[in-house]
């Protein structure tokens, strides 16, 4: 039995029954993280000694029988935009690379008051702005089941250390897919919740109208454990929801049976790779044999949901990181400044990667004089449209099915050279940002010997029907159970 | 509608965002933020008449609490992060030139 393939759910019994302690069970995981993430290169900080002590203080904390819940004593790596106090958190940029928060996200607190034991921080594109983790400034990540592949983005460390079994969990966030998308190149699980349910403080904010942090696990019961523990009500965090979390754990067996998934028929179009569809046919008569009904919807402005979700993000990207000033935090340059704008300009051009800089000077474009009411406003407009598709579409089905993407992963290097080719790797997972509503990403099935995702999306406030589905599916498949060949 | 971005555009919007900006890089940009910007346009598409720009998607109203001062981070520590400080205050250059 090797100790970092087993889930959140196995090893929390066996640590209840003693059977391992979190310090075994940490040291394990952070000897194999020593091993093999010199050729995945998904962590960015490893927090050794740090984890040690937590795991210890876990094991008493076993020991005692006191607080112990099912993710005392488990090792999880953190994306690395979520604040860290003591622990450097980067964004995967040179303007952050020696930044260390004063303060932790409300997630590491609540983390920590469970004894979850912090591993590390994981690669990321700049900010969170890509779809390979190619746009991080400090170091490429290799996907695990080809390490000449992308581990998709943004959140690809985070992808890439779960898939690779160097965390028995992992943390995200996804702003326009970065949870899901590399979930599908890694064949991992992980959710999208809804935008509202877990809360953004200490978040370093891409899009703070899109940004949803979410839980990367193994299986869907070891993601519901994880969400029921991040989600609820936060004070510092005013968009965050007022209604208690349920526990999705305690539900997630009730069958499928009766329920309907609705079938978006504008995701179904040619430029899928064949054994991405087929695969995602395949799923969809898993369902059936289940007992769930099977039904076409429509979502007529999918097609502009990629233009909708770039300019929104790019608007709300370029005034979110006008903070990064060289003044304050991070990185400063400042030779020969004559006046505090001078800090900004050098500070700026050596501080951001190239896609960082397009996306806030395109934001800029957007929001100008001129060409506010044609971009950002004309977008806002058809957010709206975006959000009623799915209103509509939801009312006469229960979630809907559709890909993580049209092909698996690429190779590093394929898409560098095109920023637009390498936003429309996103075409399936950006729309449900802008509406709002949460999405489930699990694995279902293989292409060339490459992992192939799917996403069930559901309505608001509803994750409880996605880890149901999500659930009922990993009960009679065992896509999530393959591990990659290292 | 077609905008072609020139490098005087990138350049503006450079100076918007207060980023420093090579006439190489100017150059590099120009042709990919048209592309992207012409992509962008085919949202003039869809008929927007009497739709209402979103705003929020929570549904939440206004979040309003209490307006009492709680303790904060201590000087000391926020200003551990401060690339440049001096008696307390972080230190920059001229803000407001003679212009």
């Amino acid at each position: 039995m090797q100790l970092t393939s087993l889930t959140i759910r196995e090893a929390s019994e066996m640590l209840a029954a003693k059977q391992i302690s979190s310090v075994e069970l940490t040291q394990a995981t952070l000897q194999r993280a020593h091993e093999i993430d010199p050729q995945i290169q998904s962590y960015v900080t490893i927090t050794d000694d740090l984890a040690l002590e937590q795991a210890r203080q876990a094991d008493e904390r076993i020991a005692k029988g006191e607080n112990v819940t099912p993710l005392t004593g488990i090792p999880f790596a953190m994306k690395d935009c979520i604040s860290t106090r003591g622990v450097r958190t980067t964004c995967s940029s040179k303007i952050l690379e020696d930044y260390v928060p004063q303060y932790n996200a409300t997630v590491t607190n609540k983390l920590a008051d469970v004894g979850a034991v912090l591993m590390g921080k994981t690669n990321m594109d700049e900010f969170g702005m890509g779809s390979s983790c190619e746009n991080s400034a400090l170091f490429n990540t290799h996907n695990p089941w080809d390490l000449e592949r992308v581990p998709g983005g943004s959140s690809g460390g985070s992808a890439a250390a779960m898939s690779a079994g160097l965390a028995s969990f992992t943390i995200g966030e996804d702003t326009g897919g970065s949870v899901r998308m590399p979930a599908g190149f890694c064949n991992v699980t992980g959710i999208k919740p809804t935008y509202g349910r877990v809360s953004r403080y200490g978040l370093i904010s891409l899009v703070s109208s899109f940004d949803c942090i979410g839980p990367m696990t193994r299986d869907v019961y070891d993601c519901a454990t994880v969400l029921e523990t991040i989600a609820g009500h936060d004070p510092q965090d005013s968009t965050t929801f007022n209604s208690p979390v349920p526990r999705y754990t305690q539900h997630v067996t009730k069958s499928v049976k009766g329920m309907t998934i609705g079938i978006p028929k504008e995701y179904f179009v040619s430029g899928m790779e064949a054994g991405v569809e087929s695969s995602i046919q395949e799923a969809i008569r898993t369902y059936e044999k289940l007992g769930m009904k099977i039904q076409e919807v429509s979502l007529p402005n999918t097609q502009y949901a990629l233009p909708v979700y770039y300019l929104l993000l790019f608007a709300e990207a370029s005034s979110n990181l006008a903070r990064m000033d060289g003044t304050r935090f991070g990185l400063s340059v400042a030779e020969n400044a004559k006046d505090v704008i001078d800090i900004y300009l050098q500070t700026r051009h050596e501080g951001f990667g190239d896609e960082v800089k397009r996306r806030i000077m395109l934001g800029a474009y957007a929001l100008s004089a001129g060409y506010y009411d044609a971009y950002y406003l004309k977008a806002q407009k058809v957010r709206t449209l975006l959000r009623r598709d799915f209103e509509l579409a939801l009312s006469s089905v229960d979630i809907l099915l559709a890909p993580t993407c049209p092909t698996t992963a690429f190779k590093l290097g394929e898409k560098t050279n095109d920023p637009l080719e390498m936003y429309l790797s996103d075409i399936y997972v950006v729309a449900t940002n802008p509406a709002g509503v949460p999405a489930l990403a699990l694995p279902c099935g293989f292409s060339n010997n490459m992992p192939v995702g799917m996403q069930l999306i559901g309505k608001h406030l509803d994750e409880q029907t996605l880890f149901q589905v999500g659930h009922a599916y990993q009960q009679v498949t065992d896509w999530h159970k393959q591990l990659p060949p290292l | 509608m077609t905008n072609k971005i020139d490098t005087d555009m990138v350049k503006h919007v450079a100076h918007l965002v207060r980023l420093g900006i090579s006439e190489e890089e100017a150059q590099k940009f120009s042709p990919q933020f048209t592309s992207i910007i012409d992509y962008f346009n085919m949202l003039n598409e869809v008929d927007t008449e009497n739709v209402p720009p979103a705003s929020d998607i929570t549904n939440n109203t206004n979040v309003l609490r209490e307006d009492t001062a709680k303790p904060s981070m201590s000087r000391e520590e926020f200003l551990k992060n401060a690339p440049n400080s001096e008696r307390g205050y972080i230190k920059v250059p001229t803000v407001l030139g003679d212009e």
